[in-house]
């Protein structure tokens, strides 16, 4: 990268703010995606949208490519750095802006941290629903650009279901309010939508206007354990024919109980074949009803034991021991390939069959876990990069899983993008009609394709 | 990646097993502090790995990352893949030493004097001890301290000086017989009377052996222990520390006791994992397997025993306690509900929770020495916490921190090791 650069953006951001040492680079040369690296050249701090938009006019002028990234636990490789371009990180952009306890609202930068928000919003009786694992130190911005979910998606959706508004940086430097407080809202195109889960190639989110919600006053959480995948899914199937929507029903298999309970120790069974974690929230009486509607259907199903969170902060636990379990996996063998296929909710066993027949035929070693109430599944490959021969195989089961998911009427993506880990596989999903879409898209706001160029497709 | 002693020699795995997720992130003191990613966990891991992979030379700056971590070990609390942290950066630090690229006379000097004299040989620290003590109590200190003699010290050294622990009359040995039985004897245990614990606190190495004597536990101390090797295997000196690790062995007749304790949480997360330090010694990789397997810190062997709950007060009314977790203890040895067990056991004791308590206070060590600056936010939000609780007491278990939260507070609140609490709860048994 040429050094003159380093020094305008010096004067734009301090020079204490751009980092270009080998020691201080090397760390930002991944984020939470196995296997993917890439030099950084350049690590850029900002702290205001006119300075983002003062780099990105100087990037225009040296048609310097930049890549947008918060604190770097994007699991598909989206703020991987690309050759000689720069990283701009976003985390010093940490301030909680307002809250609008009248209209349920918050408005932050890119920068604050997910729990933060949701943190802010308690003491005044407000919640702010999406929890993505990472939610300790994953920034709002990167939720945003990658439309994370989480463990409460079931109930309450996802991340894109919270944002009423967002600043957004263009490629050619102008700053755009996209959004507002009201509650409906038709003006114009909804251009806020564009950029969410754009992963950084339309624009750069700099602010975010949050919808809260009321905080639940009730919550139950509960725990079956069962000796067959099959009977686990069939409860949650029947869960929710019973027209119960519990905020949280996520699935373990042996493998992920075993590791996360290594980690957390939080009681969970190492010898069963699939635990399931269910939470309801809500009213009181309603919470009480159906956690004992929930753990009879458990019952029913074959659940071999259901047990009943002892309290608050037993139930605080078992949430983020299973919140832990992709790094967890990390345990057993030196490399942790995480995929994210989701599927409709009812093919569920089905895809979850599947992992388990690849497992075997492939021999290769996948745990899985995941959201067993909104179809999203997490098998995950544990494996060594070193190993060419088993990388091979990795991939070869890799492909078979999106193909079937696809065949199913699924995605290949239900929560961590495309980035680069998975950009090969979306022409699979997508005709080539919607590809160029997208292409067109990206051509219309980037036309020199300097954001985050060669993430969820190729430069045409 | 042959010339690599430490790093290189490393198995791979050791390395390979961060897979940068990030969730070490919220717990590091130094990446909350700068958000830059090298002064994080998996910043410092990735040119750790950089080196093993001879991407990256040994550098000044990758020396000074590596002395600007704490070794607080909060990453390994927060790590979901059970990285094995201590040993990166232990075998990170000594690489640095390796490569001398930190090197400079004044620092040569520092590390010969502390390192290779004063905590290698047992006698010199005491001899050293007893002069700071004659300087502490002759009236000399305030001699030096009224005519500012202290302005020739450098300048860390200077400022430092006015919080220079005061040195016991008495050290470990004239408080403890070699052995002390009590009078129905069910276990039999070693004790470490460690080299800082030994000078400063040898009043709770004493009440350490009262309540093991309380709780049916013969006590072997032996005599001029000297340092365990913690000190030196955290700054980069693992040939000296595999030294002292052996003269630890040599002193203590391992297959007659259940047990060997410690009180100073830094110790213990060293001296627990004496087996891997001694792994290619032949002569004593099988003892040091035993020793891993029967060093216990005071609460956690308390705990596992059953100790006896005291029935008298330790005072009159009730006196409000908190309860600041050693670094060393929480993270590094995994043991947190057992020093509250024995908090809570006591009579007259009210345990208030502490806010961030398993936060580094910014001792670690020579931490405070080194990186002043930053030690010095660490003392102060621990102070501003300490105070927030309201306690009038605080209870913590090991020397470093005693000191670091003691010169933080000033007099305002006293700071106890939680075992001299027991302590004076039998003896109050007694009154």
């Amino acid at each position: 990268m040429n050094p003159e650069i380093f020094e305008e953006l010096r004067q734009i951001v301090g020079s204490d703010n751009v980092l270009t040492e080998k020691e201080d680079l090397i760390p930002y040369g991944f984020d939470g995606t196995a296997a993917i690296k890439e030099p950084a050249a350049c690590v850029v701090f900002a702290s205001s949208s006119e300075q983002i938009s003062q780099v990105l006019k100087l990037a225009r002028r040296g048609k310097t490519p930049v890549v947008t990234r918060g604190s770097g636990t994007g699991l598909s490789g989206g703020s991987v750095p690309v050759k000689e371009g720069i990283v701009l990180c976003l985390v010093k952009m940490e301030e909680i802006l307002e809250i609008d306890a009248a209209n349920l609202t918050m408005l932050c930068e890119a920068g604050v941290i997910t729990k933060a928000i949701d943190d802010a919003a308690a003491p005044l009786g407000l919640f702010y629903p999406p929890d993505p694992g990472s939610m300790k130190i994953s920034t709002i911005g990167g939720n945003v650009a990658n439309n994370s979910g989480g463990l409460r998606g079931l109930k309450y959706g996802v991340t894109r279901d919270y944002v009423m508004g967002i600043e957004v940086v263009l490629a050619d430097g102008s700053i755009c309010w996209l959004g507002s407080k009201c509650v409906k809202d038709v003006a114009g195109y909804s251009m806020k939508d564009l950029f969410i889960g754009s992963e950084g190639t339309l624009g750069i989110i700099t602010k975010v206007l949050l919808k809260l919600l009321p905080r639940p006053k009730a919550k139950k959480t509960l725990l079956a354990t069962y000796d067959s995948m099959e009977n686990a899914a069939r409860t949650v199937s029947k869960i929710i024919e019973n027209q119960i929507i519990p905020c949280t029903l996520e699935f373990l298999d042996r493998r992920t109980c075993q590791c996360v309970e290594d980690f957390a120790k939080v009681g969970l069974p190492t010898e069963a074949e699939a635990v399931v974690l269910m939470e309801t929230d809500g009213y009181p009486a309603v919470v009480e009803e159906e956690a004992e509607k929930m753990a009879a259907i458990a019952r029913e199903n074959g659940a071999l034991n259901v047990e009943v969170a002892r309290d608050e902060s037993h139930a605080l636990k078992l949430a983020s021991a299973r919140r832990s379990a992709f790094a967890a996996l990390a345990r057993i063998r030196p490399t942790t390939i995480l995929e994210d296929v989701t599927v409709p909710r009812s093919k569920l066993p089905d895809i979850v069959k599947f992992i388990e027949q690849m497992a075997a035929e492939h021999q290769l070693e996948i745990a899985t876990f995941g959201h067993f109430g909104d179809g999203n599944v997490h098998p995950t490959f544990l494996t060594n990069e070193r190993d060419e021969a088993e990388m091979v195989k990795v991939e070869a089961a890799m492909e078979a899983i999106f193909e079937h998911t696809i065949k199913l009427g699924g995605t290949i993506t239900g929560e961590h993008g495309v980035g680069l880990a998975k950009k090969r596989f979306l022409p699979e999903q997508f005709d080539e009609g919607s590809m160029e879409l997208l292409r067109q898209v990206k051509k219309a706001l980037d036309p020199e394709g300097l954001l985050n160029p060669g993430k969820i497709f190729d430069p045409a | 990646m042959s010339n690599l002693r430490y790093l290189g020699e490393l198995d791979y795995s050791v390395v390979q097993q961060c897979m940068h997720c990030g969730m070490c992130l919220p717990s590091c003191p130094t990446y909350l502090e700068t958000k830059r990613e090298r002064n994080s966990p998996r910043g410092r891991i990735a040119l750790m790995r950089s080196i093993a992979d001879g991407d990256l030379e040994v550098t000044k700056e990758f020396g000074e990352e590596m002395y600007y971590c704490l070794g607080c070990l909060a990453c390994t609390t927060a790590c979901p893949a059970g990285v094995n942290y201590p040993e990166l950066f232990e075998n990170a630090r000594a690489e640095v030493e390796e490569a001398g690229v930190m090197d400079n006379p004044q620092r040569r000097f520092w590390r010969w004097l502390t390192l290779r004299q004063l905590f290698a040989k047992p006698w010199m620290l005491r001899l050293a001890g007893s002069a700071l003590r004659f300087y502490q109590i002759s009236g000399l200190c305030w001699l030096v301290r009224t005519l500012k003699l202290t302005a020739v010290l450098p300048k860390n050294l200077r400022e430092l000086e006015p919080t220079t622990p005061t040195v016991r009359a008495r050290f470990s040995d004239a408080l403890i017989h070699a052995t002390e039985k009590p009078e129905n004897p069910r276990y039999r245990v070693g004790m470490l009377t460690g080299c800082v614990q030994d000078l400063v606190f040898s009043d709770v190495n004493r009440d350490t052996v009262d309540v093991l004597l309380a709780n049916g536990c013969t006590v072997i101390t032996p005599r001029e222990q000297g340092c365990c090797g913690s000190l030196h295997a955290h700054n980069g000196d693992l040939e000296q520390a595999k030294i002292q690790a052996r003269r630890m062995l040599d002193q203590f007749d391992l297959e007659k006791l259940d047990a060997v304790i410690t009180n100073a949480a830094g110790c213990g997360s060293h001296l627990k994992h004496f087996g891997h330090l001694l792994a290619e010694d032949a002569d004593y990789a099988e003892r040091a397997e035993a020793w891993d397997r029967k060093a216990r810190d005071i609460s956690e062997w308390l705990v596992e025993i059953g100790f006896r709950i005291p029935v008298a007060a330790i005072g009159a009314g009730e006196t409000r306690c908190t309860y600041h977790e050693a670094c060393h203890l929480c993270h590094g040895q995994g043991i947190s509900a057992q020093p509250r067990a024995v908090l809570a056991a006591i009579p007259g004791l009210e345990l208030a929770e502490l806010k961030d308590a398993t936060h580094c206070c910014g001792s670690a060590g020579i931490y405070n020495i080194t990186q002043p600056e930053q030690a010095g936010k660490l003392q102060r939000e621990k102070v501003d916490n300490i105070i927030a609780t309201g306690a009038e007491m605080v209870a913590t278990a090991n020397p470093g921190c005693h000191l670091q939260i003691e010169n933080g507070l000033g007099k305002r609140i006293p700071v106890r090791h939680p075992v001299s609490l027991l302590a004076d709860a039998y003896r109050a048994e007694d009154r």
